[in-house]
């Protein structure tokens, strides 16, 4: 009782919200009959809406378990969760070529939702403890090897974007002590990468060598010497040279083509733009206003593949218009900073690096998968909290808050 | 600093969503109209296709209506494929691949996964249809032939391929096309513009009514209808006398260069590329590589025009001043004109002058007033090329400008031809067989036929042409009705006429007079070769004539190569005779004459360069 005094009730708030606001969106995309029965579980609308009421007594469950618990047994969550990741090769089931997901009768559990709020947990129980510190590098290669040990075992299912979100994991990093350079650098290989399949290795070559002689021109006077940026000059060109070498010759075509088709290099809406382009065509004829719940044409005309898991925010933009597209990216977006907020004020380093996880796990899902809806990040499949149909999904992410929430409201217990 | 990390990135992204949704949503309002296709649904009703008629009113090609069983595949549900298979009368392989096309083609448009129906087959498939959701039967209009000639020029319909949907963006899948002769020419006059209607959709699909109160509907617009100018029973005879033998027939009339027959066998009956039949039908033909059905023979053969290529060599020469009227030169059973070069000619009454050299075909003659016609000028490039223009001005050496699809330039040497075939130096009579029409120079069978029309309007023509009204009222084009004029003065062609009359009196083709008419004409016996395993070989001489009538105020002129036919006389001459004879009196009195061209064959002498044995010619 005395938790849901002291809860926040303003996060719940706003994730009711966004779940009542997702279950309509998937009853919209999933409703196929013309006298709908919502609690039809054999529908996938009516499976969701199971979910989201057995999510109450999961919540229940988190939140009587004792706070200190999850520190604790951090590490013991996180073997168990990489056994389970482990035992998937064995007994999972193999449902469109990936083998993620454990079926109980009509129900299917994917574990890597689950693995996040485990490996959340692992992270903050390694940061805090003794004479750790992430200046130290031999610390930095153990918490390396804590994030990659789960996206390893995820490549194997293989479910790149799940993989992926791992990176989402230099946020907290970052706010314990990670130095800057890990961003710093980070930051360039991406934007060389990119601009190097843009505009050509020669370009990109010529500009890095124009900036690093204004720069240096400006800091003439402080006498700078000259190596270090010569040798950071000839690793970013070198890099740019070999980012063309790894686009043509590692990656695979399909993937050649989602850069290529964000980059603006190419069209192709009748192939691998096709969803892309779908899911613009339902988001831009949406309007201001939308053309309301159930309305949408491009929704329930079926245009856009996947729309009811990676692609929902198209309906969302469709039915509800620019109102209800921005109001989910508000909610979404206020919810991250409260998130913030109430991590900033943990005492417990453990409570907060375990709450900027959380903020950063929803933020990668949010960013990547919204942009890529709206077409300004490359196709990558990653699900929308809240939203995209999945119970797996929606308790994968409930855990992760609810522990934070449960963390949060025992923050003066120590 | 280190904790401000997660607002920068959150405003920042929140920021680049907003200002990306204000754009697609609020900015940009091409989306709203893509949507709109795709929630619309266009129903459209196709007009007739334009009849086609011949100059005489005669019907030539009406209309008949065809079943299409179109699908639209996301309105497809799983169905028992091979009992439907089974109703369409495909393979449930086919039926399987025609829906995965579909799919590709499009989820949401309708794909044809069966053309053509027949009225039978359409009747039972329409009780067994409703239990196929996603599938329903298109009508289209296909052609309906009421004669079985003139193939070659009617050209046929056929459905529209890739490459036509790319190049114009009228035309939708499934939806017919003409393709070759009158049907490809004039396929948007006869097309029609087809109507639409627009339904809304609602959520599961179904038409709730007209969109927008129908503002955006048309209604179709019904194909004009055609007159040729060919002349139906002229072309079905010309046919006729050309069974198992191949070559063209061109029949022009003089006065307004409307073609009144264009034969080219071996042909095919048009009807066999309708419906169904006519994948299979085109594929045979267009793999008989040896005697080529779908090729015209008559517009794109291009064969050494012979003998009556004489006729322009002696109106060239007059018009240049070398030779006089009366002018005798002397046979001696052929022309030496070098040390050891000599041209053969035949055995006829010598010293022959203009008129008796053309009705006796003297090469002799000719070869001499050629070489006079290139040696009155400086040198023999120069004298080359102004004897070219003549040659080019009676519409030889280029495409002729008629109103089909098919064609060649033919060839006309001139000086830069011969500049670079000879590496020297080089005179007149290194060309001396262009005077008698081998050699260098080549023509289709519908050039010698116009040109011959030059001749008996003494000096000019009206280019070829196939149209002569569209829905009933006449062409105004004036490609077609403007005089081309010749650079040969009127005068000079009355005393060639004089002897391609002489032909029938006293020449070449004195056997094969017409009583009661006037007629004119010229023989032509034309050298030509193949390769067999890599080795030049001369075949069986082609057969030629030309031939206008009446002499004066000429009705009609024609052209008739036979291939292999052996001397002019012997088939085209009599060829020839016959036409303008049907043409002109509308029936045939030597029924001795028809009878022998019916009766016989020339297949055996296609068939020799095929046997792989040794052959002889000109038998």
């Amino acid at each position: 009782m005395k938790t849901l005094l002291k809860i926040d009730w303003l996060s719940i708030l706003i994730v009711l919200l966004l779940i009542a606001m997702g279950w309509a969106t998937i009853y919209s995309t999933t409703l196929a009959e013309e006298q709908p029965n919502v609690f039809d579980t054999s529908k996938l609308y009516g499976k969701q809406l199971l979910w989201i009421g057995m999510s109450f007594f999961l919540v229940i469950i988190i939140l009587s378990v004792e706070a200190k618990f999850y520190q604790r047994f951090a590490s013991v969550i996180y073997i168990l969760a990489l056994l389970v990741l482990l035992g998937l090769p064995f007994f999972g089931k193999t449902i469109a070529g990936q083998t993620a997901w454990y079926s109980f009768g009509s129900f299917s559990i994917q574990p890597a939702e689950f693995v996040k709020a485990a490996a959340a947990l692992a992270i903050a129980k390694y940061l805090t403890g003794i004479n750790v510190s992430l200046k130290n590098f031999k610390n930095q290669l153990q918490v390396l090897l804590l994030m990659l040990l789960p996206m390893a075992l995820i490549m194997l299912q293989p479910d790149a974007g799940s993989a992926l979100m791992y990176v989402a994991f230099i946020i907290p990093l970052y706010r314990e002590g990670l130095p800057g350079i890990y961003l710093i650098i980070g930051a360039l290989i991406i934007s060389i990468f990119l601009t190097t399949i843009k505009f050509g290795a020669i370009y990109v070559s010529l500009a890095i060598l124009l900036l690093s002689i204004i720069m240096l021109y400006f800091k003439r006077k402080s006498k700078p010497n000259y190596a270090l940026p010569f040798l950071v000059v000839a690793l970013c060109i070198g890099f740019s040279f070999a980012s063309n070498f790894i686009f043509d010759k590692v990656l695979q075509p399909h993937h050649q083509d989602r850069f290529e088709l964000i980059l603006g290099m190419k069209s192709d809406p009748l192939g691998a733009e096709y969803n892309t382009y779908h899911s613009k065509v339902a988001i831009g004829s949406g309007g201001l206003t939308g053309k309301g719940w159930l309305q949408g044409t491009q929704t329930t005309g079926k245009y856009v593949p996947e729309q009811h898991t990676d692609y929902i925010f198209s309906a969302v933009g469709e039915e509800w218009g620019f109102v209800g597209s921005s109001l989910v990216v508000l909610l979404f977006c206020s919810l991250m900073f409260r998130f913030w907020f109430l991590a900033e004020r943990q005492k417990s380093p453990f409570n907060r690096i375990y709450g900027y996880s959380v903020l950063s796990i929803l933020f990668f899902h949010f960013a990547v998968n919204i942009g890529m809806v709206i077409g300004i990040f490359p196709t990558v499949g990653i699900p929308l909290p809240f939203f995209s149909y999945g119970g797996s999904g929606l308790w994968g992410t409930l855990i992760l808050i609810f522990i934070f929430l449960k963390l949060d409201a025992k923050r003066m217990d120590l | 600093m280190r904790k401000l990390l997660p607002f920068l990135l959150i405003s920042l992204v929140a920021f680049i969503f907003l200002g990306r949704l204000v754009y697609l949503q609020l900015i940009d309002d091409s989306y709203k109209e893509v949507a709109l296709e795709f929630s619309t649904k266009k129903v459209y009703d196709y007009p007739q296709r334009g009849y086609i008629f011949d100059r005489n009113g005669e019907l030539l090609v009406a209309n008949q209506p065809a079943y299409d069983v179109m699908a639209v595949p996301l309105d497809v549900e799983p169905f028992d494929t091979i009992a439907f298979a089974e109703i369409l009368n495909i393979s449930p392989e086919r039926l399987k691949n025609q829906l995965r096309k579909a799919w590709v083609y499009s989820p949401r448009l309708p794909y044809i996964i069966t053309p053509q129906l027949t009225k039978k087959e359409y009747a039972y498939l329409q009780e067994q249809l409703h239990k196929y959701d996603g599938f329903y039967i298109q009508k289209r209009q296909l052609r309906d032939y009421q004669t079985n000639s003139g193939a070659n020029f009617l050209g046929y319909i056929a459905e529209v391929n890739q490459r036509d949907l790319d190049r114009n963006p009228y035309y939708q899948s499934g939806e017919l096309i003409g393709r070759q002769g009158v049907e490809s020419q004039y396929e948007e006059i006869l097309r029609g513009t087809r109507g639409v209607k627009y339904y809304q959709r609602d959520n599961f699909n179904r038409n709730i009514g007209s969109y927008e109160n129908g503002v955006f509907d048309t209604i179709p617009k019904k194909g004009k209808d055609l007159t040729l100018t060919i002349d139906l029973a002229l072309q079905a005879y010309g046919e006729k006398l050309m069974q198992n033998k191949w070559g063209g027939i061109v029949a022009l009339e003089p006065e307004t260069g409307e073609i009144l027959a264009l034969v080219s066998a071996p042909s095919y009956d048009p009807d066999d590329l309708v419906g169904r039949k006519r994948s299979r039908n085109y594929t045979k033909m267009w793999y008989d590589s040896i005697s080529k059905p779908l090729f015209d023979r008559g517009l794109q053969a291009m064969y050494p025009p012979g003998s009556p290529f004489k006729v322009f060599t002696g109106l060239a020469a007059l018009q240049e001043g070398v030779v006089g009227l009366n002018e005798k030169f002397s046979c001696y059973g052929g022309y030496s004109y070098g040390r050891s070069d000599r041209m053969g000619c035949h055995a006829h009454a010598s010293p022959v002058e203009m008129i008796s050299g053309i009705a006796y075909s003297c090469n002799s003659y000719f070869a001499q007033v050629y070489r006079r016609t290139i040696e009155k000028f400086e040198t023999a490039p120069i004298g080359i090329e102004a004897w070219s223009k003549h040659m080019k001005s009676f519409g030889f050496g280029n495409f002729l400008g008629y109103d089909l699809k098919v064609g060649r330039k033919g060839r006309i040497p001139d000086s830069t031809y011969y500049n670079s075939a000879y590496k020297f130096k080089w005179y007149a009579t290194a060309t001396l067989s262009n005077a008698i029409g081998q050699g260098e120079i080549e023509t289709t069978p519908i050039q010698l036929a116009n040109a011959i029309a030059a001749v008996a309007n003494r000096g000019w023509f009206y280019r070829p042409h196939i149209l002569k009204e569209i829905d009933g009222s006449a062409i105004k084009d004036s490609v077609y009705t403007v005089k081309n004029k010749t650079t040969i003065d009127e005068k000079y062609f009355e005393p060639v006429i004089d002897g391609m009359h002489d032909v029938y009196k006293y020449g070449t083709a004195r056997y094969l007079q017409v009583e009661g008419i006037e007629i004119c004409g010229k023989t032509g016996t034309a050298e030509n070769f193949t390769r067999i395993d890599g080795e030049r070989k001369q075949l069986t001489d082609h057969s030629i004539f030309v031939a206008f009538a009446p002499k004066d105020n000429p009705k009609i002129a024609l052209a008739v190569f036979v291939e292999n036919g052996g001397f002019g006389a012997r088939y085209a001459g009599k060829i020839a005779s016959l036409m303008v004879e049907k043409y002109l009196k509308g029936n045939i009195s030597r029924t001795d004459l028809e009878n022998w061209i019916l009766t016989h064959s020339l297949e055996e002498e296609y068939a020799k360069p095929y046997s792989g044995e040794e052959f002889k010619i000109n038998q």
